[in-house]
């Protein structure tokens, strides 16, 4: 981990009633990095965001920001981080400056200041031209980016993301993410809970797979990727060829049984990543005769790292997490 | 649960004073773009106004003072509870947007939200105030009361409206949820109606006559209707003083604002 730790939890624990939401989980993340938090619903990110940003006190453990204690001064630690959620929670009857100012305001910069602020982020976030515009008029991408931009005016060292790209579409994705890398690319810090893996995988220097309320295991996208160990090899074939006999021929490199699939006449199995499975099966199946139109090799996805430990597919599309009150 | 120490000694003096100022300029503009609410709020006390002493004024008579002398101050009163109720609203659907929570992760007083929706209420109140008078003076009603009791009897308002905020701003910070919130308004009606507002408490029921004397709705209109109407009328009319309906009305007022705000600013701090 390059640098000190900018946010360090140690053993933090957190139930609502009988529901334990978070389980001596321990997780560092250090100055100018991407935090990617992974998990299933009701895994705990939430909560935990929620205690990050001072809004929920733990039950226990420590939860430092900046080696500040979240419980014993919440006011420095809202001094330094913004918070994002999934909801845009900003004021839609007022315009974009208007909301800027009085988030800026309550930063606690002078009235001249807030709105010096605001001007300032508006530019950076294109925002300009709908600056005064009430933000009911605004599109999902322009909330999301002035939601985030709140955070901005007072100049926050750690940014806290709930699930900031829910319901966007593609191309508001897309600008939100290079809005993100730009902020790290200044210094910021920034902790995103997210249930699309292709937004971890594209943001995130360290994934930490969250569940029931624990870490399942943590690392680089590659690390992770790496440490499953397998590749996915793809094998098509030739039209004419047996695909029974190609199969025999793969199985002692496969992992498990090849699966195929006749009208394509293709192959598909997991090779162990020491093997160097590529050269080997363009070499097997040509010492056997059978020839390949197309051979394909795939890396492990963020998916099937996720599928291999939490034990079932990660849920884009499904509704917020919840947290029992 | 354990109370540690925070921080919160730290904010500037400042945050104090210009965060509830900087929440009301939110909550005014709010009001001013979207002012539907606004308008059936500030125009409610003119309305009920004309129609009670329409459907009263002719079959209640009150010794000592006119109808529409002894309707109009219960009026104003009566508008603060609508008001607070759409304050309660207000703030569970600020706690549903993540506003609240927004406001909660920034370095401002846990009070601030809360008080500069009290004052941009209070403006609202006092323009709803103007407007009951204005229509109250048409049908005939008069300050009959000194010119100092009369600005006694402004303040006296405005420490109810700051004070009842507190009792709503708890309902809607607890609840969380707008339609909770509506379904409590029947124990406001409770509070309205088992009150001297219309009538005099003498022509309830013996059983409920002591809770409609002393509960608050009822001391907060006789203590504007004795300060508006002179102490002598007061007397006659209300059966006491104009300084006693006005020190109960102050103890009311700091009684529930204690016990409420202290209600109020826990749920905020653990939504």
């Amino acid at each position: 981990m390059a640098g000190a730790p900018i946010i360090d939890i140690a053993e933090v624990r957190k139930s609502f009633g009988e529901t334990v939401a978070l389980d001596r989980l321990s997780m560092r993340v250090a100055e100018g990095q991407v935090a990617t938090l992974l998990g299933p619903n009701g895994a705990g990110k939430t909560t935990l965001v929620r205690i990050l940003a001072t809004l929920l006190r733990p039950d226990g453990g420590r939860v430092l920001v900046g080696g500040v204690d979240v419980v014993r001064q919440p006011v420095a630690i809202r001094r330094m981080i913004g918070l994002a959620g999934q909801h845009a929670a900003i004021d839609e009857t007022l315009t974009g400056r208007e909301n800027l100012v009085m988030v800026g305001r309550l930063y606690r910069l002078s009235a001249r200041q807030a709105r010096q602020a605001a001007t300032e982020v508006l530019q950076r976030l294109s925002l300009v031209d709908a600056a005064d515009r009430p933000v009911r008029t605004y599109s999902g991408g322009m909330r999301r980016r002035l939601d985030v931009g709140a955070s901005l005016v007072g100049r926050a060292k750690v940014l806290l993301l709930d699930e900031p790209s829910t319901g966007l579409d593609p191309a508001a994705r897309l600008e939100l993410w290079s809005l993100l890398a730009q902020l790290v690319a200044e210094g910021a810090t920034i902790l995103l809970t997210t249930q699309q893996l292709e937004e971890a995988d594209h943001l995130a220097d360290t994934v930490t797979i969250i569940d029931h309320g624990t870490v399942v295991t943590e690392g680089s996208p590659a690390a992770l990727k790496e440490k499953l160990g397998y590749e996915t090899i793809e094998v098509t074939l030739a039209e004419g060829v047996h695909l029974r006999e190609a199969v025999e021929v793969l199985r002692p490199i496969s992992l498990d049984a090849p699966a195929s699939n006749d009208s394509a006449a293709r192959i598909t199995f997991r090779a162990s990543r020491q093997t160097s499975a590529l050269p080997t099966t363009v070499r097997l199946l040509d010492q056997a005769g059978i020839t390949v139109e197309d051979v394909t090799a795939r890396r492990p996805s963020l998916d099937d790292v996720f599928i291999s430990l939490v034990g079932h597919p990660s849920q884009p599309d499904s509704t917020e997490e919840k947290t029992p009150a | 649960m354990t109370t540690v120490s925070d921080d919160l000694g730290q904010l500037p003096l400042s945050a104090r004073l210009t965060d509830p100022l900087v929440i009301a300029r939110r909550n005014l503009l709010r009001t001013r773009r979207t002012p539907q609410a606004a308008i059936a709020a500030v125009t409610s006390p003119v309305l009920f106004l004309l129609l009670m002493n329409l459907v009263f004024g002719g079959a209640i008579h009150i010794p000592g003072m006119t109808y529409i002398d002894y309707l109009v101050p219960a009026m104003l009163v009566q508008n603060i509870i609508f008001g607070g109720l759409q304050a309660s609203t207000g703030l569970a659907i600020d706690v549903n947007s993540g506003l609240i929570d927004r406001f909660r992760s920034l370095p401002t007083p846990p009070s601030a939200p809360l008080i500069g929706r009290s004052i941009a209420d209070l403006g609202l109140q006092l323009l709803a105030t103007a407007l009951a008078l204005v229509a109250g003076v048409a049908l005939d009603f008069r300050f009959h009361g000194s010119a100092p009791s009369c600005v006694v009897a402004i303040a006296l308002f405005i420490l109810m409206s700051l004070c009842l905020f507190w009792v709503f701003a708890a309902l809607g910070l607890a609840t969380k949820n707008p339609e909770t919130v509506q379904s409590a308004t029947p124990i406001f009606f409770l509070f309205l109606f088992v009150s001297n507002a219309f009538i005099p408490v003498d022509t309830l029921p013996r059983w409920i006559q002591g809770f409609a004397t002393y509960q608050p709705i009822s001391i907060f209109n006789n203590a504007l209707r004795a300060l508006t109407q002179g102490t002598q009328a007061s007397q006659a009319a209300l059966g006491h003083s104009t300084t006693y309906f006005t020190v109960a009305s102050v103890a009311w007022c700091v009684s529930l604002a204690l016990v409420f705000s202290v209600l109020a600013l826990r749920s905020y701090r653990r939504l």
